[in-house]
């Protein structure tokens, strides 16, 4: 027993050692390569652009739920007025982050680590490694980075969508009064706050895109079963992992930004 | 025979306590074709991949002599072809060029143009692989190999899954573009005896060794009895579809 959880305990330590040397490999490698810029703006694009669809929608029902559950919340202690920073305030800190990071590892980070598994699988990171085409370079780094552009601007959108959805439900349909509502947030919304939601998409950017690269690109070590059933597993213990990265790396960040 | 233009000496590799390759040595000569021959998970593979810098192995060395470039250039033939699924034909076969080389845009393309009539893939250029025949996706897996101007090309079973047609169509197709293009060849095959029509000498693997090495023609004239085994499959099968 002990000695199960002992070999699972350095496991666990030697792959995140991995982890951190591919990531490392990757964010180094970017800028010695040729044509980075046209790469990067294509990742940009499959991470960004793609996503910004299902980051509105989400972001806007987000904040309309919110904007119902604080208003019934607040009503209690007769203190309707503070809906707009209770909204704001849990969306640019805590909400808009978590639920940005989630919805693009499930569209993005899922296509990554399925479509890098898949050119593993059919040799073609192989066959780059035979042209002295540096793998981590060419597939990873431009995503890498593409995340580190790409996860704040999303999550700027969802908070931006997210507040105007509490306003729709708390001003529009359940009465609250409009200025008092745009003035809270005025008030109390710092760019601190602003800073540290934007500090924690740039964390899951980072973690939830090295795992799943590093899924798909070690899909024949990683997985039990080898071919499509391997990359089906490693995809869906890359959506799992990021999953958990993003909360349990939120709970540590928050833990240090509230301390701070 | 002209003198060795690949030189391999001690080569071995093991997977845990299995011994894969076993100090092989082997003298390749330039401009030639070798063929690896060999039983199914024998080995001929890692052996490829050894060479090519795909694996390390646990000991031994790989030289390259009379090469016309400080670090010879070598290519690598995959079995399934490794084509990018999300580039065309002609991205493909520009691919090593356009990430490795200083070359202009217009120099790119119209050497990549001039392998691809030399390939009669013309037509196909800005299809993707997807679109086009198992033939064809050989020929631009070819022409990717080619266009670096290559000293030696590694195949790696270049004719599984094809039919028999198809499958001497790609024989026809290496030795005619070696000719043209003047490159050695080093190729792991299964089909035997058809491959040794266009192969000047042949290495059969067998337990880690180099159990054979030597032209074609006395190998199916009189098989050395440890060979027999293998080749009599084949041969009764040839002679009983005639």
């Amino acid at each position: 027993m002990i000695g199960r959880v002992g070999r699972k305990g350095i496991s666990l330590v030697s792959e995140l050692g991995e982890l951190t040397l591919f990531s490392a490999s990757s964010l180094g490698s970017l800028f010695l390569q040729r044509h980075y810029f046209e790469k990067l703006v294509r990742s940009i694009y499959e991470i960004g652009v793609r996503c910004i669809p299902i980051t509105l929608i989400v972001g806007l029902f987000t904040g309309l739920v919110l904007g119902l559950q604080l208003y019934y919340v607040l009503t209690k202690f007769s203190s309707e007025s503070l809906l707009g920073q209770a909204v704001a305030l849990s969306i640019i800190m805590e909400i808009g982050p978590v639920f940005t990071a989630i919805m693009i590892v499930g569209q993005a980070g899922s296509a990554l680590s399925a479509e890098i598994g898949i050119q593993r699988n059919a040799e073609q990171i192989d066959a780059l490694k035979t042209m002295r085409i540096n793998p981590l370079a060419f597939l990873v780094s431009p995503r890498l980075y593409a995340a580190l552009i790409c996860f704040p601007i999303l999550t700027a959108m969802f908070d931006i969508v997210g507040i105007f959805g509490g306003h729709l439900t708390g001003v529009s349909m359940l009465g609250v009064d409009e200025g008092a509502y745009w003035n809270r947030i005025y008030e109390s919304v710092s760019i601190t706050n602003v800073r540290d939601g934007f500090l924690k998409a740039l964390t899951f950017g980072l973690l939830t895109t090295s795992i799943c690269a590093f899924q798909g690109y070690f899909t024949h070590t990683k997985a039990s079963i080898p071919g499509a059933r391997g990359v089906s597993q490693t995809t869906t213990r890359a959506v799992v992992l990021s999953s958990i990265a993003i909360l349990a790396s939120d709970y540590l960040l928050t833990s240090f930004l509230l301390e701070k | 025979m002209s003198e060795a233009f690949l030189e391999i000496r001690g080569l071995s590799k093991r997977f845990g306590d299995q011994v894969i390759l076993d100090a092989i040595d082997m003298d390749i000569p330039l401009e030639s074709h070798t063929t690896v021959i060999g039983k199914s998970g024998i080995g001929k593979s890692v052996l490829l991949k050894c060479l090519s810098g795909l694996m390390t192995p646990e000991s031994g060395t790989v030289r390259f002599s009379h090469s016309n470039q400080a670090v010879p250039q070598c290519a690598y033939m995959f079995q399934q072809n490794a084509l990018f699924d999300s580039l065309t034909v002609f991205e493909n076969v520009a691919l090593p060029l356009r990430e490795k080389e200083r070359i202009s845009k217009v120099a790119l393309a119209e050497k990549v143009n001039d392998l691809l009539e030399q390939l009669e893939l013309v037509d196909a250029a800005s299809k993707y692989p997807a679109e086009i025949s198992g033939g064809m996706q050989k020929r631009v897996a070819l022409a990717r190999a080619l266009i670096t101007s290559p000293e030696i090309i590694l195949f790696d079973e270049p004719t599984t899954g094809l039919d028999p047609q198809r499958k001497f169509g790609v024989f026809d197709m290496i030795r005619d573009y070696r000719k043209r293009f003047g490159f050695t060849v080093l190729m792991v095959s299964h089909d035997v005896p058809e491959v040794f029509g266009i192969t000047d000498q042949v290495a059969w693997l067998d337990a880690g060794r180099i159990a054979y090495w030597g032209p074609p023609q006395p190998l199916m004239e009189s098989p050395p009895p440890e060979l027999e085994g293998f080749l009599k499959p084949t041969l009764s099968t040839e002679s009983s579809a005639v």
